[in-house]
């Protein structure tokens, strides 16, 4: 396979902080690659250098159809026919999907393109991938893996022979990431390489050829891609060898917390039942659109059950509101930890406090600093958050820190019951860890724990029992000691 | 076309040109005058400044951003281009000249101050209007010109039509420059690759800033074209009123802003039309006029003009909640 | 690498002058600055005809009203919001209670005297409760974005102001009104005392009551906030019904000043209660700002006007430099984070 793109001895340093050091890296005509790293580890400064939107240090250099530059601008790496598809996607809503994917033709020249020459190219570019999709539609009416596709032919329709997807899987259910794998399949046959970045180890390691694997801005190497194991990926990743083990206590004596009888949710969730018991960690695994979130959110009050019974200690509780979930003892930890979960732009203290401001008042009814300043710093305690200075933006916080602030916030509305969902998203493998020996230690204090994710290992090692969701029913439940992470996928993918 | 048909019932123009024509035939058949050429061209002549307005504005919000500061242009390039003409010995080409090249340089003010300060651009042409008007006042004193050139004054107007009685219906300056302002503004919008470009902006940012779209230039454009459209509405209004007042304008740019948002513009940047703007100002216009010639005391036709848009900005906002929940379930 | 050790990352680019750059204690700091630097200009300029006890008493009477109306503008603004419609409440309420005053409350005995006058006063609170509860309701449940729904609601109460009063005036209370508008207690004006009175109890609340946390925190994130178990749209109605009682406050004030109310009082005042909050510090996106930001940034306006009124300069070039001054100091907080971003560190 001739190589498309030949990176030798590049470095980048911003001031006093290498981003990337020495890094070699080839990508052949035509091959789908895989570049793994955790986050900080360089994946996206190197990116930037391959698509020109930053310089590489003196020295290093690139070759591209045996030509020899020191750097690329944006505009030259276009022209070479690299196209980078960010996680955002960069599309525009507003736009029709003929006009997003022709849209290059809107650069050059005054006078329009004409719509007719748009929707012939566009037509063309979909139809040269085989997917359907309707091109006057607009692209803020569309699904995700729709919006994706529209990406793809962008960058088709812009000659692309190499397509970098950053995290392209992140929000896809299996089939749709099924009907990808297809159309990577599609590019490679058509000469094109594709370049998957990721930091988990995922469905695309299925057709990638090889993987090169970052770490701290340094590369380890580059393995075939049949030779890989996620373990082995994890532990190159990280520099550390994960071990988990099933450990699970005995928990049949344990008094049920929480218990959800036939609880449904038109066109959300049918028909779940489920029992969590003092000190019990539950796992619910279910791919994007199976229910789970929903579940999780009809559980915290936010869109109440149309029908069914939740019991709190065995008492039936009606949550209305998440206020009367969270008076119920019921905490909630959103997937969505950016938008949702975190006020980014804040200080660490105020969202610490943020969900039990009542009891922080003193006298007059005004808050108390002192309070406060007790309430932010046991929350920082309980939780190991390393922080310089709680008044800092959480912003300013790693992804694991941030994390724990959210459920620092939430440990503070004294919750009986702990919904998680998908806790570990965007956070680093090491960071994982101390997230689940969190979970682990509030289970054995006795907080009742659901944890949603679409992450097998995440439940078969940290959860005491799984159930399965597909299709907003459950599925089947499984005793983690019982089954195996293949059997595990099966039941999820059926 | 049932295509056709269906999805302009669909669009928020389909709906507002629905409640433009009810309002129409209504006010047609409730009052004597309403339905007569002679009011239809009164209208459009007393509309023609905040109509122009509309198109630019409405150009500059599809872009994401928002111009407050344009009336204070407008005062600023009717004064300068009359003071020149009360002055010297020119004609039409120069004071059009002029109003255009003061329009334009403090539509660019904005896009350089907008493009440097990192201030959103509400603030910086809240910023600007002060400044513009401020300054225009302090030159001027506030001194009114009442006395205009003669080839000014008569104007150009064509006699279209006489009907029995010998009233003469007439084509004017007003009309030219209404029309003219919408028609650039569409072909500008939807022919032309910057139209596009604007609409790429608004709709994101970031997205139009990675395929190569250069960001700041486009915001000179935008802006430029808002200024232009401000000095080219400024001469006709000041053509109309007879007279030059440096504060005549300025404290109209919020009904001006009204018409567009009413003609379906999001000030989140990336949707309108210019036929939803034509629609906006003409719902405007025909509800102030319908009521005034209803017999309802002028006073309160305020008052309805708020009840209007605040229902119809809770209508937009009720119908794009369920778009976005329909969204929410294709998702799902 | 262990949790936490993001100093591998490279560094995020500089803040500029959006929500990072806007911080409050660093805008306090340049403001004082600018105060200084002004009034040593003005004391090489005009010494003590700036600096003597009548031009200090004109600017303690003029800054409250706008004071007032800035604070409306402020919470709002804290919320990630905007409010249009102060000035056309202000008048209204004013217009209610001058209704009120002039029809019931100018004869009679004592008792029913002060009770007339308490009803005037309650009229005008009576009409911006409702005001800002029509804007809250809108904006919060019904999701209308706040400058849209304002400038309904602004029009809609204009126009009634003007459909009740054809436009013209209602003059004529009684002494005690005339005294808060033009009165002095100890030299100091009432008018000062009154912002004094409300200035201090709104820094408080929205600093240090749960509900200016709420108002700070949902002006950043308003989703978050919603999901931290917090109604979120009572806040925001409460945001919108405070910024209307303030409104009806300054519509006092202003009626008590010239001792007549009006439809159309006050309305340049309108967009420059975003400029001093803005050059206050409080962030046009939300989320950041506090009480003394504003307070000092109206006092730097104050000056700027006063003294280019005894400069014998038209109060219309101080409204551009009012302008120039939020431009300027924008511009040097620009300069200032571009040129620590490629200076090098010592």
């Amino acid at each position: 396979m001739p190589d498309f793109i030949s990176l030798t001895g590049i470095s980048k340093h911003f001031g006093g902080v290498t981003a990337l050091a020495d890094v070699d890296m080839t990508i052949g005509a035509g091959e789908v690659h895989c570049l793994a790293g955790e986050n900080g580890s360089g994946k996206s400064t190197l990116i930037k250098i391959i698509s020109g939107v930053q310089p590489p240090d003196a020295g290093g250099e690139i070759v591209i159809d045996g030509r020899l530059y020191t750097h690329l601008t944006p505009a030259e790496s276009t022209r070479i026919g690299i196209q980078v598809i960010y996680q955002d996607l960069s599309l525009f809503p507003d736009l029709t999907v003929a006009e997003n994917i022709a849209f290059a033709q809107h650069l050059r020249g005054f006078r329009g393109a004409g719509q007719r020459r748009l929707r012939s190219r566009a037509e063309a570019v979909v139809a040269r991938l085989g997917v359907a999709l309707d091109l006057d539609a607009l692209v803020g009416e569309l699904s995700i893996a729709q919006r994706q596709l529209v990406a793809i032919c962008r960058a088709l329709a812009a000659e692309a022979r190499l397509v970098i997807m950053d995290e392209p899987t992140a929000s896809l259910t299996r089939t749709e990431v099924d009907t990808l794998l297809d159309i990577t399949r599609e590019l490679k046959r058509r000469g094109i390489a594709v370049v998957f970045v990721s930091h988990r180890l995922d469905e695309v390691m299925e057709i990638a050829e090889r993987v090169t694997v970052l770490r701290d801005g340094r590369k380890l190497g580059t393995w075939d891609a049949q030779d890989m194991t996620p373990r082995r990926l994890g532990s190159l990743m990280t520099g550390h060898e994960f071990d988990y083990k099933v450990v699970v206590p005995d928990l049949s004596q344990a008094p049920v917390v929480l218990s959800v009888k036939a609880l449904s949710r038109r066109g959300d969730f049918q028909d779940v039942s489920l029992d969590i018991r003092q000190g019990e960690i539950l796992g619910v695994i279910g791919l994007l659109g199976s229910g789970r979130t929903e579940l999780a959110l009809s559980l915290f009050g936010m869109r109440p059950a149309d029908q069914g019974e939740i019991r709190m200690d065995g008492a039936p509780v009606h949550l209305t509101s998440n206020r009367a979930a969270i008076d119920h003892g019921i905490a909630y930890v959103s997937e969505d930890r950016l938008s949702l979960g975190l006020v980014l732009e804040q200080p660490i203290a105020s969202n610490i406090v943020l969900s039990t401001l009542d009891k922080l008042k003193g006298a007059g009814g005004l808050l108390s600093a002192d309070r406060r300043r007790q309430a932010v710093r046991q929350g920082i305690e309980q939780l190991g958050i390393k922080v310089s200075d709680p008044e800092n933006p959480v912003r300013t916080l790693s992804g694991g820190n941030q994390q724990r602030v959210v459920i620092a916030k939430w440990l503070a509305t004294q919750p009986r019951v702990l919904i998680l969902d998908s806790p570990t998203v965007g956070v680093d493998i090491n960071a994982k860890d101390g997230i689940y020996a969190i979970v682990k230690r509030l289970a054995a204090e006795g907080m009742a724990v659901m944890m949603i994710s679409d992450e097998i290992p995440e439940v078969l090692y940290h959860a005491h029992r799984i159930l399965v969701m597909q299709g907003g029913r459950v599925k089947g439940e499984f005793h983690p000691a019982d089954i195996t992470e293949t059997a595990l996928r099966e039941a999820i993918d059926a | 076309m049932p295509d056709f048909t269906k999805r302009l019932l669909h669009s928020h123009e389909g709906k507002l040109l629905l409640v433009v024509v009810v309002l129409f035939v209504f006010l047609s058949l409730a009052t004597r005058s309403f339905f007569s050429l002679q009011n239809m061209i009164d209208l459009l002549t007393s509309y023609s400044f905040s109509g122009m307005l509309a198109a630019g504005l409405l150009v500059v919000l599809i872009s994401g951003g928002i111009d407050i500061s344009f009336t204070a242009s407008a005062s600023v390039a009717q004064y300068v281009a009359m003071t020149v003409a009360n002055h010297f010995n020119v004609g039409w080409v120069e004071v059009i000249l002029i109003v255009a090249a003061v329009g334009i340089a403090c539509g660019l003010i904005n896009a350089v101050l907008i493009g440097t300060l990192g201030l959103s651009s509400i603030i910086v042409t809240i910023a600007t209007l002060n400044v513009f008007f401020g300054l225009l006042m302090f030159v001027t004193h506030g001194n009114e010109i009442f006395q205009l050139p003669d080839w000014f004054t008569n104007g150009a107007s064509w006699v279209v039509y006489t009907d029995k009685q010998g009233n003469p219906y007439i084509f004017n300056l007003q009309m030219i420059g209404l029309i003219g302002a919408f028609v650039v503004t569409a072909l500008l919008l939807t022919r032309t690759n910057i139209g596009r470009q604007i609409y790429a902006l608004g709709s994101n940012k970031d997205a139009a800033q990675r395929v190569g779209i250069k960001v700041f230039r486009l915001n000179l454009l935008v802006y430029g074209y808002m200024g232009f459209v401000a000095g080219m509405a400024s001469l006709i209004q000041a053509q109309d009123a007879q007279s030059v007042s440096p504060n005549a304008l300025v404290g109209r740019e919020l009904d001006v802003l009204a018409a567009v948002v009413l003609g379906g513009a999001s000030l989140m940047g990336g949707v309108g039309t210019v036929f939803g703007t034509i629609l906006g100002v003409m719902l405007l216009a025909f509800l102030q006029n319908g009521l005034l010639l209803l017999g309802v005391q002028s006073y309160w036709s305020e008052c309805f003009t708020g009840a209007v848009i605040l229902i119809a900005v809770s209508a937009l906002a009720l119908e794009r909640q369920r778009q976005r929940a329909g969204i929410r379930r294709v998702m799902a | 690498m262990s949790e936490g050790s993001v100093t591998t990352r490279p560094p995020p680019p500089a803040p500029v002058a959006s929500a990072a750059g806007w911080k409050p204690s660093p805008v306090l700091f340049r403001l004082v600055v600018l105060f200084l630097a002004l009034v040593a200009l003005f004391a090489v300029l005009l010494g003590h005809r700036l600096f003597n006890g009548a031009a200090i008493r004109s600017m303690a009477f003029q800054l409250p009203e706008l004071g007032i109306f800035a604070l409306a503008m402020m919470v709002p603004l804290l919320s990630g919001g905007l409010d249009l419609s102060i000035i056309a409440t202000a008048n209204l309420s004013a217009l209610a209670a001058a209704y009120v005053f002039t029809h019931f409350g100018l004869g009679g005995s004592g008792a029913s005297m002060v009770l007339w006058h308490i009803a005037a006063l309650a009229a005008a609170f009576g009409v911006a409760g409702l005001v800002g509860l029509l804007n809250g309701t809108v904006i919060a449940y019904l999701g209308v974005s706040p400058i849209l729904a304002t400038l309904g609601t602004m029009t809609m109460v204009k126009g009634i102001a003007v459909g009740l009063t054809h436009g013209g005036v209602i003059a004529g209370f009684p002494p005690f009104m005339v005294f808060i508008g033009n009165g002095l207690v100890f030299g100091v004006p009432v008018v000062l005392i009154v912002f004094a009175v409300i200035a201090i109890p709104m820094g408080v609340l929205l600093t240090r009551t749960s509900f200016g946390q709420r108002v700070t925190m949902l002006g950043s994130n308003l989703q978050a906030v919603r999901y931290s178990g917090i109604d979120t749209r009572r806040v925001l109605v409460r945001v919108y019904l405070i910024s209307a009682l303030l409104s009806a406050l300054a519509g006092l004030l202003m009626m008590a000043r010239f001792n007549s109310a009006n439809a159309a009082y006050g309305e340049s005042y309108l967009l420059i209660t975003i400029l001093a909050a803005v050059l206050g510090g409080i962030d046009p996106a939300g989320g950041f700002g506090k009480v003394s930001g504003l307070v000092m940034s109206l006092i730097v306006l104050q000056l700027v006007s006063t003294a280019a009124n005894l400069l014998n300069i038209s109060q219309f070039l101080s409204l551009a430099l009012w302008g120039a001054v939020l431009l300027g100091v924008a511009g040097v907080g620009r300069v200032w984070a571009w040129a620590r971003h490629f200076l090098p560190k010592r």
